[in-house]
């Protein structure tokens, strides 16, 4: 299948652009298919080429010693990954994962190198594309550095706990996410952590709290 | 009945996003809108949650207190 033009164009980095244009970069640009699952970027390798999300979507994503998992951003059509070690030149600085069935424009580093070359205005996109990116990061490492975001997700579940007669309100992840006043990802990453210490345990769409004690004390309360 | 995650129909844009990230087919589009499927299979990964753009699509958690 032909890379689409009609979807280059929706593209933030070559918005802009005319069709003659599009279809010169077009020419540069090849599919790849990846399979659920499929890590198709492993962190600290060097980086070959820059990704466009065509359809579905992939986790971006780092791993700590222990082998945790912290997702940085998860990217949809139209979105890119793996630009900054395209641009620096250094080795991927996360990995990058299916989260179903993908389908990748991808581009070589020097097809990219020729096609900013050819086509300046690229450079104003591609530097907002970035912008936002950074924007997005910081407010990820502020929430991850600040520890208390854990014992915040403790006091919410706390405070939301079903009574004995009726069931409590139901919270997403996302709702968690805006009271605690941090990202999606920070919690998912905190409800992990307060089920590793045993203060909860997730059963699908129940947060059972199996040590009240334990959580208090990530709360804060002296017991 | 099997708890599944909610769709708010109003907001979904029928991109299909979600059915591509599930793991268990629990997840379809039938006449343009978004559909659940009960699934055993569906273990609340909040995948679908997670990738939906528009906030069509929830996992909301009952928080209980374990019977001593
Ligand atoms: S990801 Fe959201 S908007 Fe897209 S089909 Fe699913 S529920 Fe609808
Ligand atoms: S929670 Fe996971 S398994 Fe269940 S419907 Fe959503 S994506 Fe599928």
């Amino acid at each position: 299948m032909a890379v689409q033009l009609e979807f280059l164009k929706g593209i933030p980095y070559f918005s802009g652009l005319g069709s003659v244009e599009l279809e010169s970069i077009s020419k540069l640009i090849f599919e790849k298919a990846i399979d659920r699952a499929e890590t198709v970027v492993f962190e600290g390798e060097p980086a070959a080429y820059l990704y466009f999300v065509a359809s579905g979507a992939v986790k971006v994503f780092k791993t700590s010693a222990e082998g945790k998992e912290q997702i940085l951003s998860i990217v949809r059509p139209g979105e890119s990954f793996n630009d900054v070690p395209i641009f620096d030149g250094g080795p991927n600085p996360a990995s990058a994962r299916a989260m179903g069935p993908v389908l990748l424009y991808g581009v070589k580093r020097n097809d990219m190198e020729t096609i900013f070359r050819n086509h300046p205005p690229i450079a104003l996109n591609v530097i907002n594309v970035l912008a936002r990116r950074v924007r997005q990061l910081v407010s990820l490492v502020e929430d991850l550095s600040f520890r208390h975001v854990i014992s915040r997700v403790a006091r919410i579940l706390f405070e939301h706990v079903g009574g004995e007669v009726g069931r409590g309100p139901r919270l997403t992840q996302q709702e968690m996410a805006a009271m605690a006043g941090t990202a999606r990802e920070v919690v998912g990453r905190s409800l992990k952590a307060l089920e590793e210490e045993g203060a909860i345990k997730l059963d699908r769409h129940r947060i059972i709290i199996t040590d009240k004690e334990a959580l208090q004390k990530i709360m804060g309360v002296p017991s | 009945m099997i708890e599944m995650p909610i769709i708010d129909v109003q907001k979904c844009d029928g991109c299909g996003l979600c059915i591509g990230v599930c793991r268990c087919n629990a997840l379809a589009i039938i006449d343009r809108i978004v559909t659940i499927i009960e699934s055993m299979e569906c273990d609340w990964c909040t995948d679908c949650e997670g990738v939906c753009r528009t906030g069509a699509i929830s996992c909301p958690f009952e928080i209980i207190m374990q019977e001593s």
